[in-house]
């Protein structure tokens, strides 16, 4: 593509370089800044900056914060059970479900040499210290990792470098979405939902 | 299962093209470069929706025009089937049987099961083992799903593992634990996966034994071994043992991936002792046990695509495969290309459900 400017051009490759976003897509949000008042332009660079900048990780569970310690502090949550998250969007997902009210831990990642990501560029031995300080207060990790063979790896890995400490570990269930049609359920969630099923209780 | 009729526009060579086949042999004879060998090219693409020759299918476009078409009509247990396929530059290649767009491609592959022999197959003799485990590993995966889905799964986890082993550079104090967690994955994957393929070699070596003897009487006896250390019951110990190589090495050493199949004439290795007619014989009995290996399996016959499959034979293989060929029992359909057309017809002379079609530029006679 050719540009009228080197300056639209210099945009246009740094926005582009955003997940989603191709170079059309780039090209029309740096026009249209460009015919938005120059505040508003101001406005989001500094905001952007800012983020940089100032965005800390909590030093406990390394969720985004705007302090180093964060809600994982807040006494009303259940400090017996850490669920165990790749990223932050994990983490909303899972409060906004409503149905947990423990700690966090983001590991910010997954295993894969591939990707050159090993053991040591996640967040697994702070995990493992984080239950080992607990002294026995931490009775269960629960981990809620994609159902990759990353994500699996990750989790065995996990769950051998638990052991020592003798915490209970378990991992979310797997199976057929709420509200979904038993027939076009894939083979793979099938078999594995029947192998692992679980008690009906007619209470 | 026989074709019926094809229609090609703008693929390879071919403008437009529109011809119609009978069962039983149907000769393309032509000289060099006309086109014989993108014809059965056109029907390996409907039975494996890919090109055999180039798996980039903006080269199998015509020179200078943006999309290539394939249409045909396919005969199956008495049930018309039409397949056609479709791919224009930069989209999505489209398939559809009876007018239905097929979701994914790999679905397709087995519903009009091929075999296509090339000259290029003695390649499966010459080279290393990887070519060998592929076209063994395809044959089975043609009719095994989870044989498939066993083999994806164990490369995956071996990149990662090797991976993982460049990355610590050849150090020792690996993390093991990490080192455990792959080699607990990979090792039922290697069991599985060697089990199949020797189980499988058991099925599959009376069909090859009885076309070698078909194409070559009685004097030698052909042999297929399977040979892999999984196989053998300290394998786990073996495999734990050389993790200090496999370290240094920064690889995996030892596993499934590395098994291999031995080919013998009277026990002395094909590779090596073979003249070129022993190994293209060798070559078309594989290809052709194959044929019967799935016609068995899948019920019904596959189609057979023979590319210059005269070539370096002596007359007397010729005539025995010939009358091998000729057999309807056996065979409903078979395409074959010769560049000497004379060859083809001295050949094929008083044999009945033969029908010769000339190819020049692109065009039928």
């Amino acid at each position: 593509m050719e540009y009228p400017s080197k300056l639209v051009e210099q945009a246009v490759e740094e926005i582009s370089r955003l997940p989603g976003i191709g170079k059309k897509t780039a090209l029309r949000l740096a026009l249209h800044l460009l015919k938005q008042p120059e505040s508003q332009t101001a406005a989001l660079s500094e905001s952007l900056k800012d983020l940089r900048e100032q965005i800390k990780y909590c030093q406990t569970c390394h969720i985004i914060a705007d302090t180093e310690d964060c809600t994982c502090q807040t006494p009303s949550r259940d400090t017996t059970v850490i669920c165990v998250v790749e990223d932050t969007p994990d983490v909303l997902a899972i409060r906004n479900t409503g149905q947990y009210n423990g700690l966090f831990h983001v590991l910010g990642g997954r295993i894969s040499p591939m990707d050159g990501i090993g053991p040591d560029q996640v967040k697994i031995d702070s995990l493992i210290a984080r239950v080992k300080q607990s002294g026995s207060e931490v009775k269960e990790v629960i981990l809620a990792l994609s159902s990759t063979m990353e994500g699996d790896t990750t989790a065995f890995y996990i769950t051998k470098m638990l052991k020592e400490t003798g915490v209970k570990v378990s991992t979310i269930a797997r199976g057929i979405p709420v509200g979904g049609e038993l027939e076009y359920t894939d083979e793979l969630t099938l078999g594995r939902s029947i192998a692992t099923r679980t008690l009906f209780s007619a209470d | 299962m026989k074709l019926n009729s094809l229609k090609l526009t703008y693929f390879k060579n071919y403008d437009a093209l529109e011809a119609n086949f009978s069962s039983g042999i149907n000769c393309l004879v032509g000289k060099n470069g006309m086109g014989k060998t993108n014809l059965l090219d056109a029907l390996h693409y409907l039975s494996m929706t890919r090109s055999a020759l180039n798996t980039v299918d903006g080269q199998n476009i015509q020179h200078g025009e943006s999309f290539f078409a394939i249409n045909s009509v396919f005969e199956v247990a008495d049930q018309e089937l039409r397949i056609n396929c479709y791919f224009e530059q930069g989209k999505k290649k489209v398939l559809k049987v009876n007018g239905k767009e097929v979701d994914k491609l790999s679905d397709h592959i087995g519903r009009l099961p091929s075999v296509l022999i090339t000259p290029d197959d003695t390649e499966i003799i010459k080279e290393g083992s990887e070519v060998r485990r592929k076209f063994f590993d395809s044959v089975i995966a043609q009719h095994d799903r989870s044989y498939l889905e066993a083999l994806i799964q164990m490369q995956r986890l071996l990149k990662q593992r090797n991976s993982f082993l460049k990355q610590n550079d050849g150090k020792l104090n690996i993390n093991r634990q990490l080192l455990d967690v792959y080699d607990e994955g990979l090792l039922p994957l290697f069991q599985q996966i060697a089990k199949r393929r020797q189980a499988f070699i058991e099925e599959f070596t009376p069909y090859f034994i009885k076309n070698y003897a078909q194409i070559f009487e009685g004097k030698e006896t052909p042999s297929i071994r399977y040979r892999s250390d999984v196989v053998s019951e300290d394998f786990e110990l073996q495999f734990k043992e050389v993790f200090q190589k496999d370290i240094l090495l920064q690889r995996t050493t030892k596993g499934a991936h590395r098994d291999d199949y031995v080919f013998a004439l009277n026990d002395r290795a094909v590779k090596k002792f073979g003249s070129q007619g022993q190994q293209k014989s060798f070559v078309i009995a594989l290809k052709l046990a194959e044929y019967d290996y799935l016609k068995t399996l899948k019920g019904l016959s596959p189609l057979l695509l023979l590319d210059d499959i005269f070539d370096k034979l002596d007359d007397e293989r010729i005539h025995r495969l010939v009358s091998l060929l000729t057999d309807e029992e056996r065979f409903s359909q078979i395409f074959i290309t010769d560049a000497r057309k004379e060859r083809s017809e001295a050949f094929f002379e008083g044999k009945a459900n033969v029908q010769f079609y000339e190819i020049h530029d692109g065009q039928l006679k």
